[in-house]
Parts: structure tokens; sequence; C-alpha cells
């Protein structure tokens, strides 16, 4: 479980989905200012358009691996040494973001599909 | 400060060895942390706070895309005060997640790495910081 993500892949990772949380964000924040009035069909047309929708799928993603690599670092530093509280700790770590991430995914999927 | 080294006789030479009575000094209050150290403190505490709060804007996200009354009624949410001084918090905490996390990538580059401009860049992040927290509670007010 620990071997997952960790050393300098996990460093890449840290990065890397830094860097594409802050694109996706900039291009958010874009669309916020040139949009005066934010209505509930406008809005929910954004998130139809595929492109957009992958982007937020990605952007969703790689949230999830910003979370894990950070978090996962904060638990090896203050529980690193007791193997199985830093199990169970990863293990529920682990649980929560499949879960946000699979409600992610039925939320994206019912703005698209409906 | 603290005796670590702790002096014991073998076969009549003297020796150091560390004390293995010797005090763990983590009184976090006594710990002086140089202003690079808060920076990245914050950084971490800002990146746990932003997670364990996740559900509350992904839920906002989901309702908001359910219907037009529950896309309305998230809007009559964000405009009562204690989701909007939450989300607000959240804000301030992920611009300094951002900015700081932004430093660490230019210090991995060796971009601005000395002693004095690290210094020099994590005092300014601080003071961004007590601005945002003052420009937040001017427009509220």
């Amino acid at each position: 479980m620990s071997n997952v993500l960790s050393g300098l892949s996990a460093w890449l990772v840290q990065r890397l989905s830094a860097i594409y949380l802050l694109l996706y964000t900039l291009l958010g924040l874009v669309w916020l200012i040139n949009t005066p009035t934010i209505s509930f069909p406008l809005w929910h047309a954004l998130f139809a358009q595929p492109l957009v929708a992958i982007a937020t799928a990605m952007f969703i993603l790689a949230l999830l691996m910003h979370i894990w690599v950070g978090v996962r670092d904060v638990i090896l530093d203050y529980a690193g040494h007791f193997a199985a509280l830093r199990l169970t700790l990863l293990a529920l770590l682990g649980a929560w973001l499949i879960a946000l991430g699979i409600w992610s995914a039925a939320i994206l999927l019912e703005g698209v599909l409906s | 400060m603290i005796n670590v080294m702790h002096e014991i006789k073998v076969a009549g030479q003297q020796i150091n060895m560390p004390n293995p009575k010797r005090p763990v000094f983590l009184n976090l209050l006594q710990i002086r942390l140089p202003l690079m150290g808060w920076v990245s403190i914050a950084h971490r505490l800002t990146g746990v706070m932003l997670f364990l709060l996740l559900p509350l804007p992904l839920w906002l996200w989901q309702q908001s895309l359910n219907s037009v009354a529950d896309f309305a009624q998230v809007g009559h949410w964000l405009e009562a005060w204690p989701l909007r001084l939450l989300l607000l918090l959240m804000l301030w905490w992920f611009l300094h997640h951002l900015f700081a996390g932004i430093r660490f990538l230019l210090l991995d580059m060796e971009i601005g790495a000395s002693l004095k401009v690290a210094r020099g860049s994590a005092i300014g992040l601080l003071l961004l910081d007590a601005l945002l927290l003052v420009a937040g509670g001017w427009w509220w007010l």
C-alpha cells in the first residue's frame, strides 16, 4: 500500500497534477469573468460539452491523485512509526478518495446525460 | 540545551553514547519556526483543511446540476452567511495553498532558493495572506 505512488513518481505526480489543477482553475476563472449571469441552462450545458466534461473528469482525477500524495505524506510524517495505524489511515484515505471519485463520476455522468 | 550525549565507561574507557533517557523536546509553543517554516506548515494545513471540506463543494456542484429549483436553492445558500463564510475561508486557504505551491515549484527549479530571496518570498506570501484576510473582511462589511 505504501508503495502506491511513492518516491520519485509521487513527487512528479504531485507537481504535474498541481499544474493541471492550476490550468483548469485559470480557465474556469476566465469563464466566470466572461459570464455576467450564470443561469441553470447555461451551467448545465457547460458540463454537458464533451471537452468540458473530459477536462473536468481529468481535474477530479488530478485532484484525487494530488490529495493522495499530499495526505499520504502527512500520514507518513505523523504516524509513520506505527505500522498498523499507518496502514489503517492509508487504507481509509484510499477508500475515501475512491468513493469521492465514484461520486464525482456520477455527478458528471448525470450532468452530461440528463 | 539538551544533553543528548551520555558519557559511559566501557572497559575503563570513557565513550559517548546517546542518552536513552534524553528528553524529547516537542513543546510546539517553544519551537521557533523560521518564516519559511510558517509558509510550509500553512501549505500543509490548508491542504488538509481543503481535503477535509472537499465533500461540501462537491455536494453543492451536484445540487447545482440537478434541476432549476436546486440550482436556485444553491444560489440562496451561497447568499446566506454561514456557507458564504465557509467558502470564503476555503478560498483563502486555497489561495495560500496555490501561491505557496507555486513558490515550492520555483524552489524545486532552484529559482529563488537562496536564503535571502526565499525569506523575502516567504514574508511576501505571509503579507499577501494577511492582505487577503483584510480585503475579505472589508468586502464582507
